[in-house]
């Protein structure tokens, strides 16, 4: 637990669903509801009565941001049993997203996984028999969290938050030797050169900044990942979709050795396109590298998109396939249509069902999931019944390509494809970070322009460095120790 | 070791504390133990080295001068024997922020180790034995008492070890390996065993130190001389500074050349730390001339300090050289160095190898978690510097005397005191090197300043009952005089006079445009509290005693206002998690959806609170978090 202060998530799935509610709970709640709703009678939030709902405006500034409802809960009478404020939105993901960095924007921090539960425990609003899944609900969506905080971020970006850091560290280092053995280094006159180094950092973590308002700081959209095995077209598909030669094609199965990483727009759907290596039993050791990413990736995915040559018959790795889209969003693509098919859509769905036995259960608990957008493709077969899309495509000839659209529109709107809420949790977890590193650079001009002796700039360093390494996931540890000893020489 | 059963004698005395060496831990550990009235028996293979020093000739230094000032606030000795021994004093990074001011002196070796051991002499509850103890007796995990090389046992209650470099000890340099103690005196061979039958993790660690020259063979014409400051500040709070305004003696500052680094790198394949020949792990700060050289190759030249080593012999101390090559190649390197051609040397330099334990089987008390009444504290933690040692050795002897008493151990935290931070990364993280303390390990240095350690730690050492009452009303005193005088310097506006224009005009300070309170012109960088007098009618008159220690904190807490309330705050912050205390019982089995490392280290740590748990490596936020709503249920 870091502190009592207020925090705020989304607590619905970032979607293009009808409403999203923003959740606020701590001290702070009410007080900075009032400081972004406005409504006609100009009422004060923290002056009305608990458990009553309000409509208004938010307010960016003097921009309304949305039409809202704001159901208002004071301390111990919610949830959490702090004074809770929820913000019933229209949905959407701009909205939404919106929403909650305006209350960061306004004092309060983005919530840890789990940190509602938690807060809710921790002031006695859960039982015993709760609050024992309370522990495994936060190591659960800290591990999540953890993983797509890092997986989320674009290399790129990690790169240069790493160099900054780099460059931080070493400074830092430098000033703290010479502090440490005074008599072998002198650190006078080093606050001019800083200044320069310091200007550039927040240049740097100014235009992260900016990107990051942009959308490009994050790989958001849906992770939809290409499956399938070796040769089935996978790539063709990739460049198809992206229109684009991305993806090196062969008819060499195993080309692809990594997951190919793309981001597409289908008719203002958001997508992160991932190629992976085709799936099969190897003794290559790059080959089977591939294929286990290829697996995690699978596993980590909003949708799957499962491409099966139609004119090879099923075989074992179909069965691995199988098992990996279980429990999964996934529409299976029947490529090379345009050849003699020898597998069909009945052949898939008996191949699916009489694969998946032991797992009827997880197969009809996902029916629920799934849109009914492709009725035509149902089993009457009762509880095992078979619904996963499946659509005859040729890469060569384009043909039922629309169809894959048009199914994955239908996914979306009907809400049953969303968005991985971390993301976007994470994304404003991420900005709120890069501005409090680029207070403290501002902090340490500030030093140096005050004409503050140079151990007083390490401080400042220091906190731009943990924040950063807050991001990429790092920890500060003894960092600034290696970094003097393995820079700088120093000692008796 | 095994004795026929006629050898073993067993003394009549009984002791309450034995403390196994008599080095800078052993010392402090001793007396605060006799001080609290415990029966105290000190052992050291030889009595003529009590508090030796047996590397560098001074006292303090960058973050070595906090520990010291730190131990003197919670009564301990060193400070007030360096004061009466020192014959050079510096304030280092005097212009630097008051974070970082620390104090360092050059000693009097020979006086600093005698008059020491006289104040263990006349110490009331103190007898102090030449033997090699050789085990450590215990009953069901409970010491007992130890027993001596020549067989015979001594009774206690309580043993504090402070064995510094002296176990398994091995001095080398070149070819030459001897198993001696530091300067040749003897190494303890037997205690180790006994202590890995207790279940106790050694280590192996080395260190080294460079070569004594003879003075007369110096030519310090082609050296730069270094002078002790004007005004010396004393380290004891107690020490009157007008007693330290001595006569001080110089150090002289030269350079080695690539003259120099030729002849290492030609021989560096005869340094048995290239070789092979040296098993233990060296410190990366303190690195030998040869590590210097090829570790910073770009580097063609670095300092050498040539110290006295006190008044009474010639020796000099060549400060940055310390080595283990080979006699002969000592020699020719150090005869390239301006000033040294015609060096004479009377003590090789030479690296030391010795046996230390994993620090991490200690309790934040310094008790060894899974034997009752065994404490430990200095070199043998696996800390290296005799102010660490000291402070350690202090910190040791005042737990082991509590828990005798029945009380609650003391325990500083990080935000305390440099000790708190030392024994917290101590005991809590794992360390390949002797460790050492650097301003840059203090989270909150800002707070944690040489300037005010005893308002920090007074008061903890006067409930310990080591500071007196009259030293503690002192510090009421004082502490009331800077509180009113801070308001009072934020509440006094001062207009735009003539004479106010007239002072901010002679500092080039910006002038007043309307009124500003005292506070505020403090803090322009410009100006000073002391440089404010002029305009400053309503001044107080401080006491003698006190003027200088009031002026310099009101000066202080003002300036840096804004700084030291921000680390206020992150303090705040710590505490929540440090008071959160994990009980000693926790079985970490049961925690449930704890990651698997996390309960290894949890378990092999058994930290003692909350804050302790979250800086151990490989217990993760989400850990902390789980284990928190556990300690709840």
């Amino acid at each position: 637990m870091r502190d009592g202060a207020t925090i705020a998530a989304i607590s619905t799935a970032v979607s293009s669903a009808g409403i999203g509610i923003v959740r606020m709970s701590g001290p702070e709640a009410f007080f900075i509801a009032d400081r972004i709703y406005r409504s006609k009678g100009d009422k004060k939030l923290s002056e009305q009565r608990s458990h009553t709902i309000h409509y208004g405006y938010i307010m960016d500034q003097e921009v309304t941001v949305d039409e809202v409802l704001v159901m208002l809960m004071r301390g111990p009478h919610s949830y959490t049993g702090e004074d809770t404020v929820e913000i019933n939105c229209h949905g959407g993901v701009y909205v939404v997203k919106r929403i909650l960095e305006i209350l960061i924007e306004n004092g309060a921090r983005p919530a840890e996984p789990g940190e509602f539960t938690k807060r809710a425990f921790l002031n006695g609003r859960l039982d015993l028999s709760q609050a024992e899944a309370v522990g495994d609900l936060i190591a659960a969506q800290n591990q999540y969290a953890l993983q797509s905080s890092v997986s989320q971020l674009k290399g790129s970006i990690k790169n240069e938050i790493n160099d900054i850091r780099n460059k931080i560290i070493y400074h830092t280092a430098f000033i703290e030797t010479a502090l440490d053995d005074p008599e072998h280094i002198s650190v006078d006159g080093y606050g001019e050169e800083l200044r320069g180094v310091v200007e550039k950092m927040s240049a740097r973590i100014g235009r992260l900044l900016e990107s990051f308002n942009n959308g490009r700081l994050m790989k958001e959209g849906i992770r939809t990942v290409i499956l399938g095995r070796p040769n089935a077209g996978k790539s063709s598909l990739m460049n198809i979709l992206l229109g684009e030669d991305r993806a090196i094609v062969t008819d060499i199965a195993g080309t692809t050795r990594d997951v190919l990483e793309e981001h597409l727009n289908l008719s203002g759907i958001s997508l992160n396109i991932m190629d992976t290596a085709g799936i099969r039993e190897t003794k290559d050791i790059v080959e089977r590298i591939g294929v286990d990413r290829a697996k995690e990736q699978a596993q980590q995915a909003d949708l799957i998109l499962y491409v099966i040559d139609s004119s090879k018959d099923l075989d074992e790795n179909d069965r691995e396939i199988f098992r990996l889209i279980q429990g999964k969003k996934a529409i299976i693509l029947l490529n090379k249509s345009d050849l003699s098919m020898k597998v069909t859509k009945e052949i898939v769905r008996k191949a699916y069902v009489s694969l998946n036995v032991v797992s009827d259960i997880n197969l009809s608990k996902n029916e629920g999931n799934i849109a009914n957008s492709n009725k035509s493709d149902n089993n009457e077969n009762g509880k095992n019944a078979f619904i996963l899309p499946i659509i005859e495509v040729s890469a060569r000839s384009l043909r039922g390509i629309d169809e894959l659209e048009d199914n994955l529109k239908k996914m979306f709107f009907a809400g049953n494809l969303s968005f991985n809420n971390e993301i976007y949790i994470t994304n404003v977890r991420h900005k709120n970070e890069l501005s409090g590193a680029l207070e403290a650079l501002e902090r340490v001009k500030e030093s140096i322009d005050a004409g503050m002796p140079e151990d007083f700039y390490s401080i400042d360093l220091m906190d731009a460095y943990e924040k950063l390494g807050n991001i990429t996931g790092e920890t500060m540890g003894e960092d600034l120790v290696n970094e003097i000893f393995s820079k700088f020489c120093m000692g008796k | 070791m095994r004795f026929s059963a006629n050898s073993v004698w067993v003394s009549k005395d009984e002791y309450d504390v034995a403390v196994i060496g008599a080095g800078h831990a052993g010392c402090e550990a001793a007396l605060a133990a006799a001080r609290l009235g415990f029966r105290t028996i000190m052992f050291t293979v030889s009595v003529d080295s009590v508090a030796l020093m047996p590397c560098n000739p001074n006292i303090g230094g960058s973050s070595k001068g906090h520990l010291v000032r730190e131990l003197d606030a919670l009564g301990g000795e060193m400070g007030k024997v360096i004061d009466r021994t020192f014959i050079q004093s510096k304030m280092l990074n005097k212009s630097k922020g008051p974070a970082v001011h620390s104090l360092r002196a050059q000693a009097d070796k020979a006086r600093y180790s005698r008059t020491m051991r006289q104040v263990l002499e006349n110490q009331e509850n103190l007898e102090i034995k030449q033997a090699e103890v050789v085990n450590i007796l215990t009953e069901e995990n409970k010491v007992t008492g130890v027993q001596i090389l020549s067989g015979a046992i001594f009774s206690c209650r309580a043993v504090i070890l402070c064995t510094g470099t002296y176990l398994r000890a091995r001095c080398i340099y070149g070819e030459v390996s001897n198993n001696t103690g530091p300067n040749g005196l003897q190494a303890a061979n037997h205690l180790t065993d006994c202590l890995k039958e207790l279940g106790i993790k050694m280590y192996r660690f080395k260190t080294g130190t460079p070569a004594r020259i003879d003075k007369n063979s110096v030519d310090f014409d082609k050296m730069e001389e270094q002078f002790g400051d004007e005004r010396v500040i004393p380290f004891s709070f107690t020490t009157n500074p007008d007693d330290v305004q001595i006569d001080q003696v110089s150090c002289w500052l030269t350079y080695t050349n690539p003259a120099t680094h030729d002849i290492i790198r030609r021989n560096i394949d005869r340094s048995p730390l290239f070789s092979g020949m040296i098993e233990g792990t060296g410190p990366r700060y303190c690195p030998s001339i040869e590590d210097k050289v090829v570790k910073f190759a770009d580097k063609d030249r670095h300092q050498v300090f040539i110290e006295p080593e006190g008044l009474e012999t010639n020796e000099m101390y060549i400060g940055g050289m310390s080595s283990s090559l080979p006699e002969d190649v000592q020699y020719a390197m150090y005869r390239t160095v301006p000033g040294l051609e015609h060096v004479k040397i009377v003590r090789n330099a030479y690296a030391i190898e010795y046996d230390c334990i994993d620090a991490r089987q200690l309790k934040p008390s310094l008790e060894f978690r899974n034997i009752e009444g065994l404490f430990s504290g200095g070199q043998f933690n696996g800390s290296s510097g005799y102010e660490e040692a000291a402070a350690q050795g202090l910190i040791a002897g005042i737990n082991a005397a509590r828990k005798l008493q029945g009380r609650e151990a003391v325990i500083l935290d990080r935000s305390e005191a440099y000790i708190g931070v030392l024994i917290d990364d101590l005991v809590t993280k794992e360390s390949h090197e002797p460790y050492r303390m650097m301003t840059s390990r203090a989270e909150y240095r800002l707070l944690l300043r040489q300037d005010n350690a005893d308002q920090r730690l007074s008061k903890i050492g006067y409930e310990i009952g080591l500071v007196s009452e009259e030293r503690y009303q002192r510090l009421i005193k004082k502490e009331e005089l800077i509180q009113n005088e801070v308001e009072r310097l934020k509440s006094t506006n001062v207009g735009t006079t003539e004479k106010v224009k007239k002072l901010l005009e002679s500092y080039k300070s910006t002038p007043l445009t309307s009124g500003a309170s005292l506070a505020e012109l403090i803090r322009r960088p410009e100006l000073s509290y002391r440089s404010l007098d002029e305009i400053d009618v309503d001044r107080p008159e401080f006491p003698d005693d006190l003027r200088e220690e009031v002026m310099d904190q009101v000066e202080i807490s003002i300036k840096y206002e804004g700084y030291i309330n921000r680390q206020r705050k992150q303090v705040e912050q710590f505490k929540k998690l440090e008071s959160k205390k994990i009980p000693e019982d926790i079985d970490y089995d049961k925690v449930k959806s704890l990651r698997i490392e996390a309960v290894q280290k949890l378990k092999e740590y058994r930290p003692v609170s909350i804050g302790q748990a979250s800086r151990i490596s490989g217990v993760s936020p989400a850990d902390i978090s789980v284990l928190l709503v556990y300690l709840t249920m």
